[in-house]
């Protein structure tokens, strides 16, 4: 199959459409103004008071990394590689979730540290907080850039406005919001852009599986085009490039699994701020668990619209037979959309769509305000000034943040793939963070040079390996080349850690109660059963163990 | 499930409450989107999903949640400062 003319990608809109986006803003927005009332001090707006349930923090959870690019990127994977997907979502995020609520928030939340570079000051010293601040702060922005671009660049293919108009217009709005109403605005705003997503998603997946014939239908079209290796999850060779099926599944399992996604859900400040605003131990506790349900089911409506697209849409199907096409699977999710969505339905999912890209940028934005006031302006360059001048340092910081990210939006659009960028800054700065943490909580001796230490040198492996593949000195695909990158930050990280504690000074005892495991006591790990925190269906293990049966459960259905 | 008299905590608290923020989303939403589909019939738009008339459909679950949530609000109401 040829294609003759070039490929439309605009959506057929209506007046009607931009009626449901038009509603969505005019929301948002509100939120930003209405949250603008309840600010009173930095704490309020940078870490809503310490006081939102965990239902409201779970979901922002989520939501935070339920971003543009995840969407765009994951129904790409579903009509490249079908079911083999659901890794990322299963092996790849809930164990790490559930570790995050049960073993690490004790020692994150009851050490009232209000970011992780501050955890970081309290187990280690001042300079690992600054180096982790510094970094931090460089990957927000230049994540936030990434989110920024890919908005632009659905708003040009789909609307026809051009990328200089609107990723400005993209910036301000966020800007404007959590400008005005702080993380508060930030968060709530991800708990609606959460069920307009959804809005957008849910009808997608039945309007899809109602025009292939059902899952049967899409089963026998998948293996007419793909192959029947695409409906079941492993060993998922497809997706890791690994030929061999027990490597495979290891890769998956270790790499993705372990190294990857421990790395990210349970060090990344822009997820664990989430946690940090929860209103109590218990609440805190639960927040990645309750985000782990949704977690856990959303593959199904973004897999599964995925797969649809790539046997419904002529110009993806071309692509799965090895045709020439002038799409790519990126483009799954837009032409899905107009593939099978009436005008209606197509201007709520316009508004989701616009929601997720906002999700991500404000999840930077607002954890970004929160690093730089608390550790690099408080902790170190301007101390002791009043709480009023330090909330005025976290707006100033909003509008900094938000006029830094128009820049790497455009800096953004300079690499060939935007996958593989994301995926480059993990493996550079949370796979040695996770190491330092994980040896500190569980090893006493540890000292605070190590912390730093083991941090820029596990950076500096990671952007070594980066830089071999790159420069193809190394021979992996860009997928396996991250994993690997990870794993020697990881292993570096480790290995600097120990050499460097062996020959320095470790901190008192005293001074590591409550964030080294061993000497934190049962009572300091355990969180209050009384009140709002009462009943058996709030109790973290419990919810913990019924996500990860779930997630077995789901596993079972595509083995 | 009974009425539980919720602790006043800080101002973030006494914020408006979200559920009532997300009924109203869904409902203006449901609205539209039945009425669309109950009135705008054009065939070219329901091949698309095979038949199945996603805008009444999806209107319908969005009213649905709506209504959930505030039912949620009227039986858990907000803390005030």
């Amino acid at each position: 199959m040829t294609l003759l003319a070039q490929t439309d990608l605009r959506l057929d809109t209506t007046f009607v459409d931009y009626v449901f986006v038009a509603f969505y803003f005019l929301l948002v927005l509100g939120i930003g103004v209405m949250a603008r009332r309840s600010i009173s001090s930095s704490l309020d707006f940078l870490l809503s008071g310490r006081a939102l349930p965990a239902w409201v923090t779970g979901i922002a959870f989520i939501s935070a990394n339920l971003g543009a690019i995840e969407l765009i990127g994951m129904t790409a994977n579903g009509a490249q590689y079908g079911v083999p997907t659901v890794h990322y979502y299963w092996i790849g995020a809930i164990p790490a979730m559930v570790f995050l609520g049960i073993v690490m928030m004790p020692f994150y939340y009851g050490s009232k540290a209000r970011s992780v570079p501050e955890f970081l000051r309290k187990r280690f010293n001042t300079t690992t907080q600054r180096v982790n601040a510094l970094t931090f702060a460089l990957a927000s922005v230049l994540i936030a850039g990434v989110n920024l671009f890919a908005l632009g660049l659905v708003m040009e293919a789909l609307l026809g406005w051009s990328l200089q108009v609107a990723i400005p217009i993209a910036a301000l709005v966020v800007l404007s919001y959590t400008f005005l109403g702080g993380l508060s605005a930030a968060i709530y705003n991800e708990v609606l852009q959460f069920f307009v997503i959804l809005a957008l998603l849910i009808p997608l997946t039945v309007a899809g599986l109602a025009r292939v014939g059902g899952w049967a239908g899409l089963q026998e079209k998948i293996t007419a085009v793909g192959g029947a290796e695409q409906l079941s999850s492993w060993p998922g060779t497809s997706l890791t490039e690994i030929a061999n099926p027990f490597l495979s599944v290891l890769g998956i399992v270790f790499g993705l699994g372990f190294v990857l996604s421990f790395g990210y859900w349970t060090t990344n400040f822009a997820e664990v701020q989430r946690a940090l605003s929860a209103k109590s131990m218990s609440a805190a506790r639960r927040t990645p668990i309750i985000g782990a349900f949704p977690k856990a089911l959303i593959p199904i409506v973004i897999v599964i619209p995925g797969m649809v697209a790539g046997v419904l849409v002529p110009q993806l199907t071309t692509l799965k037979t090895g045709g020439q096409s002038d799409v790519t699977y990126n483009n799954a999710l837009s032409l899905l959309m107009g593939e099978v969505l009436p005008n209606g339905v197509l201007g709520v999912a316009l508004a989701g769509l616009l929601a997720a890209f906002m999700a991500g940028m404000a999840a930077n934005v607002s954890s970004l305000n929160t690093v730089f006031t608390y550790d690099i302006w408080q902790d170190w360059i301007r101390p002791g000034r009043d709480d009023r001048y330090y909330l005025q340092v976290g707006r100033a910081v909003t509008v900094i943040g938000c006029l830094l990210a128009i820049g790497t939006a455009f800096l953004a659009g300079s690499y060939q793939n935007l996958m593989d960028y994301i995926q480059a800054l993990f493996s550079f700065f949370n796979a040695p963070l996770f190491a330092i943490f994980i040896l500190g909580l569980f090893w006493k001796r540890m000292t605070g040079h190590a912390g730093w230490t083991g941090l820029i040198s596990g950076t500096i492996a990671a952007v070594t390996v980066d830089v071999l593949v790159r420069s193809g000195v190394l021979a992996l695909s860009s997928q396996a080349g991250s994993f690997v990158g990870a794993s020697a930050a990881f292993v570096v990280g480790i290995v600097v850690a120990v050499i460097v504690s062996m020959v320095t000074a470790p901190k008192p005892d005293a001074e590591l109660v409550g964030l080294v495991w061993a000497l934190t006591s049962k009572e300091d790990r355990s969180h209050s059963t009384t009140g709002e925190d009462a009943g058996w269906y709030r109790s973290p293990a419990l919810l913990g163990g019924l996500v990860l049966l779930l997630t077995v459960g789901l596993y079972l259905v595509v083995p | 499930m009974s009425e539980q008299p919720e602790e006043v905590s800080s101002s973030a608290a006494a914020l408006f409450d979200l559920r009532t923020v997300i009924a109203l989303l869904f409902g203006v939403y449901g609205i539209v989107l039945t009425l669309l589909g109950l009135f705008d019939n054009d065939p070219r738009q329901l091949e698309k999903s095979a038949g199945i008339d996603m805008n009444l459909w999806t209107g319908i679950g969005m009213l649905v949640i709506a209504v959930v949530f505030l039912a949620w609000v009227r039986l858990r109401p907000p803390a005030t400062s």
